[in-house]
């Protein structure tokens, strides 16, 4: 461990808020992870690289196989098969008390005993600090999460959010390599959420800290995150920039579990082309021979709106969202599409109008996926809403 | 006697003294019917609160008002005066002692780590647990010291630890449920994982973590043990050693105001000590958390 203590009263003594400039971040390396718990295969060859100094958003529905990777990486829980490089180092023998990895938890994990004061100074005790700088760490860490006023609190005195808090100045106070976090805001209301969010990515910019950060909120993964790594059944899906999973989905479970998407059918007409709405365009992941029905896969915003008087779209509902307007349009018994829409031109529209669908010229290469019924429409779009 | 301290032991430490908030200006300056910390006592709660109380309580004034006439009649300290230079009086008490010291000692040394351990690597021997603790309550005292009687090396026997051994089993179902629930109000997964991701060994997370948020559990079952151990008389009547609790009996044979003082005595130090933790226990910040 390297403490630079700094004579500098604000600052946290042995803590460089600078970070960036002084320690270089540590990337990760997670190799070919398996695990195997009885008949549930957790995790089926999950390999993922974080690199140093980056937020990276573990992102994926409940049961995919987040916290195991977690919980492999820091220690806690062995791989069936598999290995973990930190810095370059194969640590997958070495026990979570030597990994030196700040955790923050989904549930609230502060020791109940200690105050917060105390909660936050137990790493630096344990590594034989004395305690007048012990104190004077954990109160800087403290000022740093916004709690200075409540270092005498115990945990059932501070509300959920405070607690989190006190939970991330805790697992900084060890100046970890690697800072992981297992859904820290889910037992949060949605404001406090929101708050923390940027707290927490503001902190890690600053520290420059190599970051996993676990959610199944796919807008938490989007808003924090460097890259977002999308897991599904144990596998890595895709990994990239939030904007690339956006614009870009490699297959259909991330199209939809990104934002959301509409599932319009098409057919296929050429080698890689295929025909929705009335139009003819290239399309990616198309599988199957000329003329197989397929669904395309469309954003809200890649769909255009004209009222027209003949027109067999009926609106549903319009959503008012600032700039933009959500506007849900029946096609036909069993088809509606979401289409974003200037809320300036939304205003004309109400339950009821007659209007057309296109597709906006914007919209090129569209994810082609195999035919689903329309109840498979339903649970497919599923993991968006959650 | 020690039925009823085990019994009300529970009760005096989870106590009907924290009613929140119920004390209120209002309430107390109400007039009318009886209150009692700003509650109005409807009648019937009343007629039963009265009831209960006097169930306990008249046997206690008449033993302690036997102990008191210890010339057949009158107000007398005298009894309790002459307690200490009765005849066995003082090695009985030390025995119980020491056999209270020996059982709660061990009693913990198996219990405490049994379930931190049960809750974090086998949960699923809960329930197990559960059924196995409640053991010694189905089978009677008297089938457990002759059976053990019977086979017990005769060194052991010969000593009077074999009555420890024996209430550290018999103390079992009492201690099991007070570790259980102070175990169970702990999210004891995640504060181990805390603990061992700030660094801390197996040692460090159960002495620094574990243990000082068990504390109430702890006591609870060290108070339930020691109870059981002071009041105990079948077992050790059968083992042939006089403990307090057999002592009395024999001595009320010679001198009944002088036994049932020391009745009295022991009902009284037992209650102390439960005020005692109960104070305790409820010192400094931690959490409150049930007891049995
Ligand atoms: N200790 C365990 N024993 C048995 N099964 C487990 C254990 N931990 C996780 N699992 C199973 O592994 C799968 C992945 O769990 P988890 O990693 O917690 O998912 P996530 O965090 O993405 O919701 C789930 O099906 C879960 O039931
Ligand atoms: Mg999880």
């Amino acid at each position: 461990m390297t403490t630079v203590s700094s004579s500098e009263g604000a600052g946290v003594p042995g803590i460089d808020l600078r970070g960036g400039h002084v320690r270089g971040g540590t990337p990760v390396v997670l190799s070919e992870l398996t695990c195997v718990f009885g008949s549930t295969v957790a995790l089926d060859g999950f390999s993922l690289d974080v690199g140093p100094g980056e937020l990276l958003a573990l992102l994926g529905p409940s049961g995919c196989g987040k916290t195991t990777a977690l919980r492999i990486l820091a220690g806690f829980q062995e791989a069936t098969s598999g290995r973990v490089f930190v810095d370059g180092r194969d640590v997958s023998s070495l026990p979570a008390q030597k990994r030196g990895m700040g955790m923050v938890f989904q549930s609230y994990s502060l020791f109940p005993n200690m105050t917060a004061l105390d909660n936050v100074a137990f790493g630096l005790r344990l590594r034989k600090i004395g305690s007048g700088e012990r104190r004077a760490r954990a109160m800087a860490l403290l000022e740093m999460v916004q709690l200075a006023d409540r270092a005498g609190r115990y945990p059932h005195q501070l509300s959920g959010g405070q607690q989190q808090r006190v939970a991330l100045a805790r697992a900084l106070a060890i100046e970890p390599q690697v800072l992981l976090l297992d859904e820290p805001l889910s037992a949060l209301d949605a404001k406090v959420r929101a708050q923390l969010r940027e707290e927490i990515r503001a902190l890690q910019r600053r520290l420059f800290i190599t970051t996993v950060f676990v959610t199944h909120d796919q807008d938490e993964a989007l808003t924090m995150a460097d890259r977002v790594a999308v897991m599904r059944g144990g596998r890595l899906e895709q990994v990239g920039p939030p904007a690339e999973l956006y614009r870009s989905p490699e297959t259909p479970f991330v199209a939809e579990f990104v934002g959301t998407m509409n599932r319009l059918p098409g057919r296929l007409t050429s080698a890689g082309r295929v025909s929705v709405l009335g139009r003819e365009l290239g399309a990616r992941g198309a599988v199957g021979g000329l003329g197989t029905e397929v669904d395309v896969l469309v954003r809200p915003e890649d769909l255009m709106l004209s009222p027209a008087p003949e027109a067999s779209g009926i609106v549903t509902s319009v959503t008012f969202r600032g700039a933009q307007s959500r506007v849900e349009v029946l096609l036909s018994a069993d088809l509606g599409v979401k289409v974003d829409v200037a809320s300036a031109k939304a205003v004309a529209l109400s339950p009821g109008s007659l209007v057309e669908v296109e597709l906006s010229p914007a919209c090129e290469r569209p994810l082609v996926d195999k035919k689903s019924s329309r109840q498979a429409e339903a649970s497919g779009a599923a993991p968006a809403a959650i | 006697m020690s039925a009823g301290v085990s019994v009300t032991g529970p009760e005096v430490l989870s106590g009907p003294g924290g009613l929140p908030g119920a004390t209120t200006a209002a309430g107390r300056h109400r007039k009318g019917l009886l209150y009692w910390r700003g509650r109005r006592l409807r009648p019937w709660r009343f007629a039963v609160l009265a009831v209960a109380g006097a169930y306990f309580l008249v046997p206690l004034w008449a033993a302690f008002r036997f102990s008191l006439a210890y010339n057949g009649t009158g107000w007398s300290l005298e009894a309790y005066v002459d307690l200490g230079s009765q005849q066995g009086f003082a090695p009985a008490i030390w025995l119980s002692a020491q056999l209270a010291i020996v059982a709660t000692g061990l009693e913990l040394v198996l219990m405490v780590p049994t379930a931190i351990y049960v809750h974090l690597r086998l949960p699923k021997v809960k329930r197990v647990m559960d059924f196995v603790t409640s053991l010694p309550i189905v089978v009677p005292p008297v089938v457990l010291i002759l059976g053990v009687l019977a086979v017990a090396p005769e060194k052991l026997k010969a000593t009077p630890f074999l009555l420890a051994l024996e209430y550290v089993v018999l103390a079992v179902p009492l201690s099991w449920r007070a570790l259980d629930a102070g175990v169970r109000a702990l999210d004891v997964h995640t504060l181990v994982d805390a603990s061992r991701s700030l660094g801390g060994g197996w040692a460090v997370t159960v002495l620094r973590v574990l243990l000082p948020n068990m504390r109430v559990a702890i006591l609870s079952a060290t108070v339930l043990t020691v109870a059981l151990v002071l009041g105990e008389f079948t077992m050790a009547s059968l083992d042939l050693q006089q403990t307090f609790p057999t002592w009395i009996y024999v001595y009320s044979q010679s001198n009944g105001h002088v036994s049932v003082a020391a009745a009295m005595l022991s009902l009284f130090v037992t209650w102390v000590v439960l005020v005692g933790v109960s104070a305790l226990a409820g010192r400094r910040g931690g959490r409150e958390i049930a007891l049995v």
